[in-house]
């Protein structure tokens, strides 16, 4: 159900996501000491390359690790198989990378 | 039969699965407690003595050839060297066939899958040298020797394979042993045949999909770790993938 390939897109997934993670949860908890509301947040995002390259890469990321991982879970718990475990995961991906572009859009552009 | 074992004669409460491929169901037999039992002996007493009909397998008895394995009281046990003080619970002992392998009769499984899968994994060798070639030396401390030194002790019992939670929810994965046997091969400097065994682990049904829960390392009769076997595999695979080789 997952190959040598699909084996290395969720590790070296979950290798990059690691360090996102860390500096999101660092930042936003440094950010908002002083208080902070959603204007000032996007007065700080918008237009800044770092920011969108950084959350870019991160809803890369989180959509071929969870993609990846849902297959699994489908295969083993679901027992799908075939064609129909293939469409779900590319659904999934795709689904997530969507809807999360659109929220880094909305957030730098 | 209680009362035909004596009044003061210690009985265990054995309830042995039979059945076959369309289904089955408990049985309860009452069986002496002796000293030093094992459940091969408990199972061999029934057929003696109750019902000659019961179907099981074994050979060695004495923890060599891994023919005996059953489910015993919900773990895979090798039978000939498991005794029931030890495994008893609530003075009863629940025997059923393996788990993960098809029923033939009672406690005899179909081993064909389990051994066709080691075909599948690739662990057969393959001689990279022919017999006019002078013996390969392998230092007893090599590195790859040294990898598969408890490795290559697997008696193929199927403790393993009916341990795993993943061969039961994907019944195509290779399963522990046959990776556990890959994994020796891949260590194998004589073996000629790396790049075809590398890709035929690395398949939708090979060592990536392991979860690392690591059954198979806990029921293990002897004490091999095929958890690190596969984890083995799954780097070697990696490495391979990475630089072009598979």
């Amino acid at each position: 159900m997952i190959g040598v390939r699909l084996y290395l897109a969720q590790r070296i997934s979950a290798m990059i996501m690691a360090p996102l993670v860390l500096i999101h949860l660092v930042t936003i908890i440094y950010a908002v000491q002083g208080g902070l509301d959603a204007a000032e947040i996007l007065s700080r995002t918008r237009g800044s390359v770092v920011w969108g390259a950084l959350y870019a890469l991160f809803v890369l990321t989180v959509s071929v690790h969870a993609a990846i991982g849902l297959r699994v879970v489908s295969h083993e718990w679901l027992k799908l198989r075939g064609t129909g475990l293939d469409v779900l995961t590319w659904v999934v991906g795709l689904g997530l990378m969507l809807l999360g572009g659109r929220a880094v859009v909305a957030v730098i552009m | 039969m209680a009362r035909r074992l004596g009044l003061h004669q210690e009985v265990l409460q054995v309830n042995v699965w039979r059945g076959n491929a369309s289904g089955g169901k408990h049985c309860h037999y009452e069986v002496p407690s002796l000293e030093s039992q094992t459940i091969l002996d408990v199972v061999t007493w029934i057929q003696r003595n109750l019902d000659p009909k019961l179907s099981y397998r074994f050979a060695c008895r004495v923890g060599m050839c891994g023919t005996c394995a059953m489910m015993v009281n919900g773990k895979p046990r090798w039978t000939c060297r498991t005794h029931v003080r030890k495994v008893l619970d609530n003075n009863t002992l629940t025997i059923e066939p393996l788990r993960n392998l098809p029923v033939i009769k009672d406690l005899a499984c179909d081993m064909s899958e389990f051994f066709d899968k080691w075909d599948r994994a690739q662990g057969r060798f393959h001689p990279s040298k022919t017999r006019s070639d002078d013996v390969v030396r392998i230092p007893p401390t090599s590195v790859h020797r040294t990898q598969v030194d408890a490795a290559i002790e697997c008696i193929n019992c199927a403790i393993c394979y009916a341990a795993c939670d993943v061969v039961q929810w994907n019944p195509d994965y290779l399963g522990p042993a046959a990776l556990n046997r890959a994994w020796t091969l891949v260590n194998d400097v004589r073996d000629n045949n790396q790049t075809v065994r590398l890709r035929a682990v690395s398949s939708d049904a090979g060592c990536h999909n392991c979860h690392s829960h690591q059954s198979c390392t806990t029921y293990c009769p002897n004490e091999i770790n095929p958890t690190a076997s596969i984890a083995g595999l799954k780097r070697a695979t990696a490495k391979a993938t990475l630089s072009g080789k598979i």
